[in-house]
């Protein structure tokens, strides 16, 4: 079985606003997968159902073998141990330092310190922020808080890291700075699934590319570029 | 596998400390609301261990009084020796009997006559025959609330004349101390509740102040357990942090009172309860009270306003 897989999907808010439409993919182990599409076609939404944010109103959800849209609101613990998740606005807790924030994600598992401290350093030093541990958010550029919170992603090392418009903040030389982390990543053997506006790194780095239009999976491609068929 | 199998459980207590040490942080990052909230437990508990010596003092009171009051029935003249058994045979059939003393009319001159040597003299004068005394009775009972109607039954039997006992007073007395026990039970019924309604809004406010953690613990894994427990924790260290002034002020209050007094309310017949009996007791009750009322409080915010 594929490591994600969805079947038939369809997503409708409470409002009304059918997000998905008929949506069915595959992605295999250590894939590296670019969800692409204009505002409000459907990304985040996509996102979302990987990691039970969001249920599906119509479909199947698997991800690591975990039938998301039956999963129980008091289990979904157990799906999100499974992965790492970065999101535009980075999600740091500014009261805490770097160092605190990665090991954040740690604390539910009760290792001893030291092995935190291993794990830590080693997802810092991943992402190339290993000297500014002792540092608050508000002392780092965007880039640096992203890393951190690619640090805190991968520190427990899961199989499939989430990415919802990672760079969306981040100027151009600094947003590829940070898809050098993500798909250094991804070669390391993590499945990466990524959603993006940023057209030059979706042609730069030529991946797999799922476009979404109006909630309709449109495109599919291997080696894909931004809006490749129209160009 | 014994190995793996230790490792969580040890995995386990860390988490429990964890969540005790999270609780801590909590409290004290919010001091001022901290502050409040133990203070009202504090003002809480400081009634309810009042109330806890309070009654223990008066059922110490009423029970010496219970063991004080005696029916005394006082039997015919004419009753011959046989008739004095057949009485007290019926007075042990009746409900509610502890104790029956017989003190004969003779018994009760030399009493009389050992207390006050001036009547001596002029009771010397009685025979046996002449005594103007009764015999008497003496019946201590089981249930002082009854005593009513089994001084009436005792008075029924033939060859009683007369029943006394502090009729009314005795009642009256119980009936007092009754109703002062239960308004005080509704009391502190009360300030345990508005008190757990205190805590439950102070656990309501650390939980909305963390929203943005509870958001990415949920993102990194966190269980639901895991992220309630802490808060749960808080409501409970709020309730023991606020026992410890009630169970120092009252604790030394009331042994200061009791060797101010000389373990004696304004005459020696209301005794105070000698602290040392009850003073573990009280501790236990009021920790209880306030850890209860901690965890009834964060339950009811975790319940209602951390819907993961
Ligand atoms: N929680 C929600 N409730 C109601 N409607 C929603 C919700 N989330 C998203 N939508 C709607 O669903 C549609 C798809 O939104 P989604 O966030 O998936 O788009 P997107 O492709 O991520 O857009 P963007 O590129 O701007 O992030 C939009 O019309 C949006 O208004
Ligand atoms: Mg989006």
């Amino acid at each position: 079985m594929n490591l994600i897989e969805l079947k038939n999907v369809y997503k409708q808010y409470s409002n009304g606003v059918t997000a998905l439409c008929d949506v069915s993919l595959e992605i295999a182990k250590g894939e590296f997968v670019f969800v692409i599409g204009k505002t409000a076609s459907g990304k985040s939404s996509l996102i979302k159902l990987l990691y039970r944010q969001e249920k599906p109103s119509k479909g199947g959800v698997f991800v690591g073998g975990i039938n998301v849209a039956k999963l129980k609101n008091r289990k979904v613990y157990k799906l999100r141990r499974k992965l790492g998740i970065v999101f535009q606005d980075y999600k740091l807790l500014p009261n805490l330092t770097v160092y605190e924030n990665v090991a954040f994600a740690l604390e539910i598992y009760g290792l001893r310190s030291d092995e935190v401290r291993r794990k830590v350093m080693k997802a810092l030093e991943k992402v190339g922020l290993k000297e500014k541990f002792k540092s608050y958010p508000d002392q780092l550029s965007g880039g640096e808080q992203q890393r951190v919170s690619i640090a805190r992603a991968i520190v427990n090392e899961p199989k499939i890291l989430i990415c919802d418009e990672p760079t969306g903040n981040l100027d151009p030389k600094t947003s590829l700075e940070i898809m050098e982390i993500i798909n250094k990543i991804n070669e390391e053997g993590t499945t990466v699934i990524m959603a993006t506006h940023d057209k030059e790194i979706v042609n730069k780095y030529r991946k797999r590319v799922i476009t979404i239009e109006k909630g309709i999976l449109v495109n599919d491609k291997e080696k894909g570029g931004y809006f490749s068929e129209k160009d | 596998m014994t190995k793996k199998r230790g490792d969580t459980s040890v995995k386990k207590i860390r988490i429990f400390f964890h969540s005790i040490e999270e609780a801590f942080k909590s409290v004290f990052r919010n001091a001022s609301l901290s502050i409040a909230s133990i203070s009202c437990i504090a003002i809480t508990l400081i009634l309810v261990a009042v109330s806890v010596i309070l009654s223990y003092n008066v059922n110490s009171f009423t029970s010496d009084i219970e063991k004080d009051v005696t029916i005394v029935a006082f039997l015919d003249k004419e009753v011959t020796q046989e008739q004095i058994d057949e009485i007290k045979t019926k007075i042990a059939n009746l409900d509610n009997i502890a104790t029956i003393e017989f003190e004969s009319k003779q018994q009760l001159i030399d009493e009389m006559k050992e207390e006050n040597a001036d009547l001596e003299n002029i009771l010397n004068q009685y025979t046996e025959e002449t005594n103007p005394l009764q015999d008497t009775y003496l019946v201590k009972v089981e249930n002082i609330e009854t005593i009513g109607k089994t001084a009436e039954e005792i008075e029924n039997i033939e060859g009683v004349s007369i029943v006394k006992y502090g009729e009314g007073m005795v009642e009256d007395l119980v009936n007092v101390f009754d109703v002062v026990k239960n308004i005080t039970y509704i009391v502190v019924i009360g300030l345990v509740l508005v008190t757990a309604f205190l805590i439950s809004n102070t656990i309501k406010i650390t939980i909305q102040t963390r929203k943005r953690q509870i958001e990415i613990m949920r993102l990194v894994g966190a269980s639901n357990s895991f992220i309630k427990i802490p808060f749960f924790f808080e409501g409970l260290l709020l309730g023991a942090l606020g026992s410890i002034i009630p169970i120092v002020a009252c604790c030394y209050g009331y042994m200061y009172l009791y060797e101010r007094f000389n373990g004696q309310l304004f005459t020696p017949i209301i005794k105070l309860v000698n602290p040392d009996l009850i003073i573990f007791n009280i501790i236990i009750f009021v920790i209880t009270i306030g850890v209860v009322v901690g965890a009834l409080g964060s339950y009811r915010a975790v319940r209602r306003y951390l819907k993961i």
